[in-house]
């Protein structure tokens, strides 16, 4: 039943509406590209084939990943359960290089230097084979994703290269590999462990914004409002009192030790500083114990909030219909920093205002579910792991990516999906995408 | 085998949905709701530049522009770009040292930043110029950038022109509303002043794109919301640089002023100030250097003392003085005085240069030889005249007299400053003598002959004689006829120099007396020996006392006789008789305005004049004193010819003229005596003298006093 590399078989079953939508997307961040880096006083139709401006090169990333998706079409579909296993052994492999072959760019040694100046990621392939081994592993027939042993196995599988990632200063990557939740959720992992992780994060959100003393009190009110509303439940079961009591007592030790440890020794000061400024708080660096070596040296930069700030004013002085292609100020004057990857997004909110964002993101929901429908209407377990793995990868790239330059969260480093700059990121999303085109394409298969 | 979570995919849809809700939401907030990053964006990126248009240009009589505007340019520096550059060659151009280049550079930096253009040196000179645009090549990240300043094409007129200067604080404030900036140029005196509404024009505004370095893109939009630069409007003056020239040249090394005015229209043909400076001087980089010296300088070049000197007119006052007694009636054109030499009727006796019986048989006769004990009598008449019943009603009817001829009041001509000079007031009179009826006409008696406490300024004693040249009228005196594209402001502001000032009702036959009296003086009188070749003239000589020194000499004339185009008045301070320094300057004055043109002989008395020195010995002694000889330098005049701006810069470093310094140490010797040079081998053998040092320091320290003589 191998999917036979013959013209008529080429394009049968694949997603064209997907495809569509991936060409229009890398059509839009050439776009992008182009209205950050023009300049109207050079001649920009010589330099478009030139490789020598990033508009440019991001045309050839875009033809280069052109031919591997083709590639993948045309490759068997079983390949990719087989090589599942491989592919994260070599992953793993190549991000552990990254510590001896690594080059320093932008203050994170991810990096490997390749032939012809271009650099390669390996956290972000990496994205892909966790992809492929989690997919493979909930849907061998022993494992039964119901069970915990299942969950920290697969958990695991998960925080290895994100822990790697954090190794290599890259926030960003390994906040991605949360993504994976997803595809958890969706197989069975139960649904309290969304709540706790989502009570923790509003936890966090409150002891950054409250005074301690206001908190506690609030999350005693809350308790003791819980222990007298259900009062008759609990005289049946006293267990559960002493539930409710461990849920205060944790949450007290979450802000009053947790937290503080976690912005203090976990942190970077640079990053404890993004999260307090998101919130127009100021963060004491001193108190920072990774950097405090390292003040001297950031004192001369600009301020934490500039990225945000100056981001902010970019897409706020769209307005309703924008200033027009190419008439962007910000954009042309450059405030905005690392415009052409991260703050991607800002060339295009200032030139097109908010009809031009919310067309975008209308783009990009309908995109999202799209690939949600193709996961549901997978047959292979495989399949639809894998394929609520890409769903979870690009929507957390295109909401965190996003958020962070509308000042919804903090600044941490992931490109916009197939818009931002980087031939490394482009590269990732289309294999990703186009492995999943071609499982949909068998998805009459029940593939292990 | 998981089937049953089906349900799930709805869920993650609604998260997917919840969180893309969220990000509308803030889209909206931002996009649409927030005024704010409009007007931060373009605070960001959007560079107002100013453009100063060019000023105005001022005109003389014959539409020669007595300044104009020229380019100078400055050699900016973005320091960043200034990478591999030649160094060497650079500090060789421009006269500095490799330490100075650094400092330089560090400076411009400080000002604006290491990515914008910083001015490296300003203003340079023409050699300069060439030399750098040769090998510009040579220094990366340096440019030529242009400027307009101020240049005066005949190195004229400083006091009258005045200056502009960059604006201060006390400048924005005083004004506030009238769209001043900081950078800008302002008229800060003279003319410039007086007419800067007009002169400046109208900025304009261009918009840039710049970006997060400061650097600038290119023009915002396309320049569409730019605003074009109206430069600033001509003015016509009836001036005359020849005549302002030769004035400015007859005044050299001499403290005084000459003002010559058309009597027809009030118009200033001519005014000098001695000292005065060459207006380049304040302009360009000349200007640093210049304005502290001439600020300290105790002589007070910057003082226009044509409009703020106030000196007694001594007998240039007679003519009115007979005016008002004729008006009254208290004398005919026949009243004779009985002068011996001496006027004794007040008691102590006051000397007449003249004691040959009958030099005051008429008033004619009296003003020819400006006989003192004829006015004195004749204003005594006016103070106690039986009409006014008392010495106070009468004094304050011939302050009234005064007041009309122009003279204790501001003439309001249009420059900043005037001085109303004075008239006393009968009230400090009761305060000297202690009340109105203590004093009588005998109490101020030398009044009569421009003494006392009256004082003039010489614009005012000018405007006397357009007053009794023109028979009883004058025209307030102007420098400004016409402005280019006048318009009803405008002409609102030169109104009043266009409205007859007739303020006595003196009947026209007493000044065809007074006027006769006046001719007789360049005929017979005091002045015989000034001659304007071609022409017959009025003048009064005057020889004022004052309480700082010698007298001044003043002179005062008007011609034609009939039908008179030029009406001037000339002082020279501490000079000695009116005839001997003041007449003669006045006279050439005249007669290069007359006749556009002067004699061969004229011209002699031009070169012997001009390099007469007549400066106070205290002023020399204290140029000495303070190291300023170079003051004692006369300014250049390159007669008559267009002279190049960038060949002032060469007078500054011009040397003393080694014979003044002669006459400079004599003097010095005689009024602060400096320590005797100490002879080269006495020197030498005083440094071999290691045991007494202090000795050694102070020789030492006086043969620096001498060097610097």
């Amino acid at each position: 039943m191998s999917a036979s590399s013959n013209n008529n078989n080429f394009s049968k079953g694949t997603d064209l509406a997907v495809i569509l939508l991936y060409l229009i997307m890398v059509a839009i961040g050439i776009m992008c590209i182009f209205m950050v880096e023009y300049n109207p006083n050079l001649d920009w139709s010589n330099s478009f084939l030139t490789a020598k401006t990033n508009y440019s090169k991001q045309i050839y990333f875009a033809i280069f990943c052109g031919f591997v998706a083709i590639f993948i079409l045309l490759i068997d579909s079983k390949l990719f359960t087989a090589l599942a296993n491989i592919s994260y052994v070599l992953g793993i492999l190549l991000m552990l290089a990254t510590f001896i072959l690594g080059k320093n760019i932008n203050g994170s040694k991810s990096w490997i230097p390749i032939a012809g100046g271009f650099n390669l990621q390996p956290a972000e392939l990496c994205k892909i084979f966790t992809a492929l081994i989690l997919a493979k592993f909930i849907s061998k027939p022993e494992t039964d994703f119901t069970k915990l042993k299942s969950h920290i196995v697969a958990g695991i599988m998960i925080a290895l290269p994100a822990v790697l990632s954090i190794m290599q200063h890259e926030m960003g990557l390994a906040l991605v590999y949360s993504a994976f939740i997803f595809a958890m959720y969706r197989e069975g992992l139960p649904p309290v462990i969304l709540v706790i992780l989502l009570s923790f994060a509003i936890l966090v959100i409150a002891t950054l914004l409250l005074e301690p003393i206001t908190l506690a009190i609030i999350l005693t009110a809350i308790a003791g409002l819980f222990i007298a509303s259900m009062l008759k439940r609990f005289k049946r079961n006293k267990n559960n009192i002493l539930i409710v009591l461990a849920i205060w007592m944790v949450s007290f030790g979450t802000v009053r030790f947790a937290v503080p440890y976690i912005f203090n020794n976990v942190f970077e000061c640079y990053q404890s500083t993004r999260i307090y400024s998101m919130i127009g708080k100021e963060y004491d660096c001193s108190m920072n114990k990774k950097s405090a070596s390292s003040t001297m040296e950031r004192k001369t930069k600009k301020p934490d909030d500039y990225n945000v700030k100056q981001s902010k004013i970019a897409i706020g002085s769209g307005g309703f219909w924008g200033r027009g292609f190419l008439k962007g100020t910000q954009t042309r004057g450059k405030y905005v920093p690392e415009q052409h990857t991260d703050f991607i997004f800002t060339s295009l909110g200032e030139a097109f205002g908010f009809v031009g964002t919310f067309t975008f993101l209308a783009l990009y929901l309908f995109f999202l579910f799209r690939l949600i429908r193709i996961a549901e209407r997978q047959r292979s377990t495989f399949s639809r792991v894998y394929a609520y793995s890409v769903v979870g990868i690009f929507f957390f790239h295109i909401a965190v990516n996003i958020c962070m330059t509308i000042g919804l969260f903090p600044v941490v480093g992931i490109p916009l999906p197939l818009i931002s700059y980087g031939g490394s990121s482009l590269l990732t999303f289309t294999a990703l995408l186009f492995i999943l085109l071609r499982l949909d394409a068998d998805r009459q298969m029940v593939l292990r | 085998m998981s089937m049953y979570n089906s349900n799930r995919g709805g869920i993650i849809q609604i998260i997917v949905g919840v969180i893309f809700i969220l990000i509308t939401a803030q889209l909206i907030s931002l996009q649409i709701f927030s005024s704010k990053y409009v007007l931060a964006a373009n605070n960001n990126a959007i560079f107002r530049k100013i453009i100063y248009p060019d000023r105005g240009i001022i005109y003389d009589r014959k539409k020669r522009a007595l300044l104009e505007n020229t380019i100078s340019y400055d050699l900016v520096v973005i320091p960043n770009e200034a990478k591999g550059v030649d160094t060497a060659t650079l500090c060789d151009i421009l006269k500095i040292d490799k330490a100075a280049y650094s400092k330089r550079i560090i400076d411009v930096i400080i000002k604006n930043s290491r990515v914008k253009s910083g001015i490296f040196e300003a203003f340079l000179s023409a050699e300069l110029y060439a030399q750098l645009t040769e090998n510009l090549y040579r220094f990366p990240g340096f440019s030529l950038s242009e400027r307009s300043i101020r240049s005066y094409p005949y190195n004229t007129a400083a006091h009258v022109l005045g200056y502009v200067a960059e604006v201060d604080v006390n400048f924005l404030q005083k004004h506030g509303d009238e769209g001043y900036e900081m950078g800008d140029y302002a008229g800060m005196t003279g003319l410039e002043k007086q007419y800067e509404s007009i002169l400046m024009g109208q900025r304009g505004v261009n918009r840039y794109l710049r970006d997060n370095k400061g650097k600038i893109q290119g023009p915002f939009e396309k320049g569409q919301f730019d605003t074009v630069a109206i430069a600033g409007r001509n003015l016509f003056t009836s001036m005359d640089v020849e005549v302002q020239q030769l004035a400015e040249k007859l005044l050299q090394h001499k403290i005084g002023s000459v003002v010559a005015l058309n009597p027809k229209t009030g118009s200033v043909i001519a005014m000098a100030s001695s000292p005065g400076y060459n207006p380049n001087l304040l302009t360009g980089n000349q200007r640093r250097k210049t304005i502290g010296r001439l600020l300290t300088d105790t002589a007070r070049p910057i003082y226009n003392r044509a409009i703020k000197g106030q000196y007694p007119p001594g007998s240039t006052f007679k003519p009115m003085g007979a005016l008002i007694a004729l008006d009254e009636g208290l004398i005919t054109p026949s009243f004779g005085y009985n002068c011996f030499g001496l006027y004794t009727s007040c008691g102590d006796p006051r000397k007449c240069e003249h004691h040959n019986a009958g030099h005051a048989a008429n008033l004619q006769l009296a003003l020819a030889n400006s006989c003192n004990s004829y006015f004195l009598q004749v204003f005594r008449m006016a103070i106690d005249n039986p009409k006014y019943h008392n010495a106070k009603q009468g004094y304050l009817k011939w302050k009234q007299y005064m007041n009309s001829f122009g003279l204790g009041r501001k003439l309001g001509i249009d420059l900043p400053s005037e001085n109303r000079a004075s008239i006393p007031d009968t009230a400090q009179y009761n305060k000297d003598f202690g009340g109105a009826k203590y004093w009588n006409s005998c109490y101020m008696l030398t009044l009569g002959i421009g003494q006392d406490r009256m004082t003039a300024t010489p614009l005012q004693l000018a405007n006397a004689m357009a007053f009794i040249a023109n028979k009883g009228y004058y025209y307030t005196p102007h420098f400004i006829d016409s402005v280019e594209e006048e318009d009803e402001l405008d002409k609102k502001l030169l109104q009043n120099f266009r409205v007859k000032q007739e303020v006595t009702k003196i009947p026209t036959e007493y000044f065809d007396i007074i006027k006769e009296g006046m001719h007789d003086v360049t005929v017979y009188g005091t002045a015989a020996f000034i001659k304007v070749p071609g022409h017959e003239f009025c003048a009064k000589t005057g020889t004022a006392q004052n309480p700082h020194g010698k007298n001044h000499s003043l002179f005062v004339c008007f011609a034609p006789k009939d039908n008179p185009k030029i009406a001037v008045a000339v002082i020279v301070e501490n000079a000695g008789f009116g005839a001997t320094w003041a007449g003669p300057i006045a006279g050439l004055v005249i007669e290069k305005y007359l006749n556009d043109t002067l004699t061969k002989e004229s011209k002699t008395k031009v070169d012997y004049l001009s390099n007469v020195d007549l400066m106070p010995a205290a002023i020399k002694a204290w140029y000495v004193r303070n190291n300023k000889t170079e003051m004692l330098t006369p300014i250049e005049y390159n007669n008559y010819e267009l002279a190049d701006i960038w060949d002032m810069e060469m007078l500054s470093e011009t040397a003393p003229v080694a014979a003044k310094i002669d006459t400079i140490k004599k003097l010095d010797t005689a009024a602060a005596p400096v320590q005797p040079i100490v002879p080269p081998n006495k020197n030498k053998k005083l440094k071999e003298n290691a045991l007494n040092p202090t000795l050694k320091k102070k020789k030492v320290t006086s043969k620096k006093n001498n060097v610097s003589i």
